[in-house]
């Protein structure tokens, strides 16, 4: 028994370990996204609270914190409230099984890259919750689109990891990683690796696919009802789920946490700040997307999902298959 | 191994209690997430056999895709508005009988299962010619077994869902008349002196627009 309570609390102690500095990074990734965004608009952004502005994102929850939650008088309360915590949930309990190095893992399971795409398949909940139980108009019509978008694109996500799936022979994320030793997967697969990142932005609502909460049209979309501490859970939900697609292209694409040669220099780096990184390499990507590229229309962004993305990366896996197969280069377990 | 016992019976009770409150749960929309909460419980208890792909194969389908429809369904046709009442109502339904007929069969159906693991352990072993091999992960043996023994059934499968997506398309499927398209390419090859034209209007005359 107390062996069983042992071993409880050291992983008690090492899931916090991972949640501190994931709940960290997103703080300073929302100030980073703003900087980048200000930067390519030629304007400063945030850069009064604290050494380069660092401070904003924490002065910002304590101003969600201490603001008043106003539930609407005629929503389903259970479900208001559960949506936000839905969100925020789901966009950390995918972190578990990241490879920060060989070792640095917190559950190292066979089927890691299924768990990481059955979780942001979920993520589709916590805003169909939120936007049905407000009851009010704009919010539902954000959760019906949002709920279209997330399906339709999570579909050429996951035929994109059947890619990099044939090339590995494993759905352990460790034994990805190990596999791009000597080439990285964004080479072979580049076009793959594009439509990824597309895909990856449609299916975390980012601009240029953030129709959702497109507030030119529905106001905020599913978040128009909420407020204060409920409304920064959304938020802090939101960007945990932009760094967990960050993290699972440069595990599928971008070689996790190897260095790019294995040459002196390089290799006094540690491997979890090569992927972290990587990491950040790819959500500047996606914060010069946002303030580069304007809004897609709603047609437009569903016939790019099931018309080009879908038959492109299908044709891809025949591709990719034939030719290891050709080549005789399955992998063999 | 106590651990696992609890994780087994507060993931057993949630189960059940949620499948019962699918059924009974007035608002239809509470009947489609507690659907959702039994999926996601059902699929833990797989993971907990040491079944993950199944589990997670599970909660990708079910709870990722097919619960999302039914939920799409479920709100966009206001069927919330409507109660749940062949518990509470006044007129008895009679779809009573035929769900209880149904629950029979399948109670009939897995007692016969379960009852044949009970008393014929190597019956695992017999179905398949390959028998199974504890050293690779499930997922290999699950694609062994798929696409050698019961490849033919594992296409026709392939092929029933096809059809059923196409007569679905068929049959919701209707051509509008009189509707305006709009062509990426026309729009993206427009040039400017197609576009724009000046014009001198006379006065209180104006220009016709819109050819």
């Amino acid at each position: 028994m107390i062996e069983n309570l042992n071993i409880l609390i050291t992983e008690i102690y090492k899931v916090f370990l991972l949640l501190i500095p994931i709940l960290t990074a997103v703080a300073m990734i929302v100030w980073l996204d703003r900087r980048v965004w200000a930067f390519v608009q030629k304007r400063r952004g945030p850069n009064v609270v604290g050494p380069f502005g660092l401070f904003q994102s924490l002065a910002d929850a304590l101003k969600y914190i201490f603001k008043e939650i106003i539930i609407p008088a005629s929503a389903n309360k259970i479900i208001f409230i559960l949506a936000p915590i839905v969100t925020m949930t789901l966009a950390l309990i995918s972190w578990a099984v990241i490879p920060f190095s060989e070792e640095i893992v917190l559950a190292n399971i066979n089927v890691g890259i299924l768990y990481l795409f059955a979780v942001s398949s979920l993520g589709v909940y916590g805003i169909i919750m939120g936007g049905w139980a407000s009851n009010s108009k704009y919010p539902f019509l954000g959760a019906i689109r949002s709920a279209a978008q997330m399906v339709s694109y999570e579909v050429s996500i996951g035929v994109i990891i059947i890619n990099v799936l044939l090339c590995v022979g494993s759905l352990n994320l460790t034994d990805i990683v190990l596999a791009q030793e000597n080439l990285w997967f964004i080479v072979p697969l580049f076009p793959m690796f594009v439509i990824f990142f597309i895909s990856a932005l449609a299916e975390t609502n980012r601009p240029p696919f953030d129709l959702p909460e497109a507030e030119a049209e529905l106001v905020a979309g599913y978040q128009t009802e909420y407020s204060g501490m409920m409304y920064a859970m959304f938020w802090l939900g939101e960007y945990a789920n932009i760094l967990l697609m960050c993290s699972m292209g440069s595990i599928l694409f971008l070689g996790g946490w190897l260095s790019p040669i294995d040459l002196y220099p390089f290799t006094l780096v540690p491997a979890p700040l090569w992927l972290i990184l990587k990491i950040l390499l790819l959500f500047i990507l996606f914060a010069l997307v946002k303030a580069i590229v304007p809004r897609y229309r709603y047609d437009q962004l569903m016939k790019l999902g099931w018309k080009i993305f879908l038959p492109l990366s299908l044709t891809w896996v025949v591709l990719t298959a034939s030719y290891l197969f050709y080549f005789n280069l399955l992998p063999v377990n | 191994m106590i651990i696992h016992s609890i994780f087994f019976y507060i993931f057993s009770i949630i189960a059940v209690f949620s499948a019962i409150m699918v059924t009974v749960s007035r608002n239809t929309v509470h009947s489609v997430f507690f659907l959702i909460l039994d999926f996601i419980t059902i699929s833990c208890l797989f993971i907990m056999i040491g079944a993950e792909f199944i589990g997670m194969i599970m909660l990708i389908v079910y709870v990722g895709a097919v619960a999302v429809l039914f939920l799409f369904v479920v709100m966009m046709l206001n069927v919330s508005k409507q109660k749940n009442e062949w518990l509470g109502g006044e007129k008895n339904s009679n779809h009573i009988p035929i769900g209880l007929l149904i629950s029979g069969v399948i109670f009939f159906e897995l007692i016969i299962v379960v009852g044949g693991w009970k008393y014929k352990p190597e019956l695992l072993k017999t179905f398949s010619s390959i028998g199974i091999d504890l050293s690779t992960t499930n997922t290999h043996e699950i694609g062994k077994v798929l696409y050698t023994d019961y490849i033919h059934l594992f296409q026709l499968s392939g092929m029933v869902l096809l059809v059923a997506m196409i007569g679905a398309i068929v049959l919701t499927f209707r051509q509008r008349e009189g509707i305006k398209r709009q062509s990426y390419f026309k729009q993206i090859s427009r040039e400017r002196n197609e576009g724009v034209e000046l014009a001198d209007p006379k006065n209180n005359e104006g220009v016709k627009i819109d050819v």
